[in-house]
């Protein structure tokens, strides 16, 4: 091979590697007999926020919990397939999943604080991660804090008990906890469908600044919350990916029939 | 049927009662014209308020299914093409009601021969046409017919266009018909524009079938858009 094809193959490599964040290469998942996704192919762009709809069943949340592991604590569950971030098999045996987890953050449906103050729950992550610098883990809720658009709310108060805010709050406190270990991925599995409307616009909000930083991946079954936050949105169907394309592109023209019919609420 | 469904429904055969009121306004203002029956030019008038008041109903009806129901992709895009198609064939109402302030201003029968020169009735008959064909389009969202109202439209043009020298023409031999004749050619520009109108309506409708956007594109390039 020529030096400058090298150099073109090598530079192409490289841009791509760069542009995807997340990518998803023929990924089978079976839940003992149950295949649950079939051969969903998916690149995700750094710093962007990807939308996964679906009626319930059609394997969204199967498919985001691919890329923190999660799925690997199900008994009788096999996966085939690549799932890539920064271009690394995330199932490959050199791959720690504690590393893993502290790349990728999560948030789940309902909040779930743990019963301690609401320094402790944002600080959790740094402390079982063996950082016990007083002014680094202050410094750093901090920060944390403010990324969830929480500060200015628990700033006088972050030794009272996290139990005793609102459910939008601790939603966020565990945004918070989140960001504190400085993960780059962020996977939300409906992080506002318990909420209610001022705090869900207050996370959705939230979700828009975060993208400057992190890369996110959102299910949601709230039609309008994917047209609102998401840059690209991705149709999942009987553990099938049907259909992904950008966010304005599904909301107003999409290619396939299921796709339409589910986003317009005709489906069956 | 879903409660949309059923909105979306309903709100279709109020566009298509409004086509229909607009294409009888068309019709009339063209028999009181032609017989210089003022009783139904008034009437014409007096009907242009019922246009206005559908108007604003189509357009209070799109905005609370927009509001209540969030619609999306082609439920979406129809609701846009019904805004803007309401509001054009409200303009066409406007030229029927111009059309029979002219003829209660008129104080003698038009001149057949002017009528003829300048094909005025001709052109009525091609608007209404026209405005019957994208109304079938609508109606049966057949986006063939709606494009072919692309070339219909043609006609009303080459009308308009000849229109200046014909009218320039009968004044010269006719000084006692100069009003009339005026009248004959702000008439004449008012019906080119019922053409106007209705290739924008032809667009919305293949925008809302197609997803296409055929505005401000060239008669070619909109024919190879198909």
């Amino acid at each position: 091979m020529r030096f400058v094809d090298t150099l073109a193959k090598s530079t192409k490599q490289i841009k791509h590697q760069n542009m995807f964040k997340i990518e998803s290469k023929d990924v089978h998942l079976h839940y003992g007999a149950f295949h649950a996704l079939k051969g969903i192919n998916m690149s995700i762009e750094k710093n962007t926020v990807t939308a996964l709809i679906g009626p319930s069943g059609c394997g969204k949340s199967t498919f985001l919990r691919l890329f923190n592991r999660m799925n690997d604590l199900i008994d009788d569950v096999r996966i085939e397939g690549k799932c890539l971030i920064d271009g690394k098999d995330i199932y490959s045996k050199e791959v720690k999943i504690d590393d893993l987890r502290k790349r990728v953050g999560m948030v789940f449906q309902k909040p779930n604080p743990f019963p301690k103050t609401i320094f402790e729950n944002v600080a959790y992550g740094l402390r079982v991660n063996g950082i016990s610098h007083k002014s680094f883990i202050e410094e750093r809720v901090e920060r944390s804090l403010k990324q969830a658009a929480l500060w200015d709310e628990v700033k006088d108060k972050l030794k009272k008990s996290a139990m005793a805010l609102s459910g939008g709050q601790q939603q966020r406190l565990c945004i918070a906890r989140a960001l504190a270990i400085e993960p780059s991925v962020l996977l939300m599995d409906e992080p506002a469908s318990a909420l209610d409307p001022i705090s869900t616009a207050k996370i959705e909000e939230l979700i828009y600044e975060l993208k400057n930083d992190f890369t996110i991946i959102i299910v949601t079954h709230n039609m309008q919350q994917a047209g609102r936050i998401s840059d690209t949105t991705a149709f999942f169907y009987l553990g099938e990916l049907v259909e992904v394309d950008s966010t304005k592109k599904i909301f107003t023209n999409p290619n396939d029939t299921r796709t339409q019919n589910y986003i317009t609420g005709r489906f069956g | 049927m879903t409660h949309l469904d059923s909105e979306l429904k309903q709100l279709r055969i109020d566009l298509l009662d409004m086509f229909e009121l607009v294409l009888s306004q068309l019709d009339k203002s063209k028999e009181a014209l032609v017989n210089l029956d003022k009783d139904l030019a008034r009437e014409v008038l007096v009907n242009e308020k019922r246009v206005n008041s559908f108007e604003l109903q189509i357009d209070r009806d799109c905005e609370n299914i927009i509001a209540l129901f969030n619609p999306v992709a082609v439920d979406l895009r129809f609701l846009l093409a019904v805004l803007k198609i309401n509001s054009n064939l409200e303009r066409v109402g406007d030229i029927a009601e111009s059309v029979c302030q002219f003829v209660m201003n008129f104080k003698l029968e038009p001149e057949k021969k002017l009528l003829e020169a300048s094909r005025l009735l001709e052109m009525f008959d091609v608007s209404k046409e026209i405005l019957k064909t994208v109304k079938d389009a609508f109606e049966l969202e057949d986006t063939k017919l709606a494009r072919s109202v692309f070339t219909q439209d043609e006609t009303l043009d080459e009308i308009n266009i000849n229109a200046h020298t014909i009218i320039a023409d009968y004044i010269l031999n006719n000084n006692d018909r100069i009003n009339q004749s005026l009248y004959t050619l702000s008439m004449i520009r008012k019906l080119e524009r019922v053409g106007d109108q209705c290739k924008n309506i032809a667009e919305e409708i293949i925008f809302y079938i197609e997803a296409k956007v055929l505005k401000h594109k060239s008669f070619q390039q909109k024919q190879e858009t198909k």
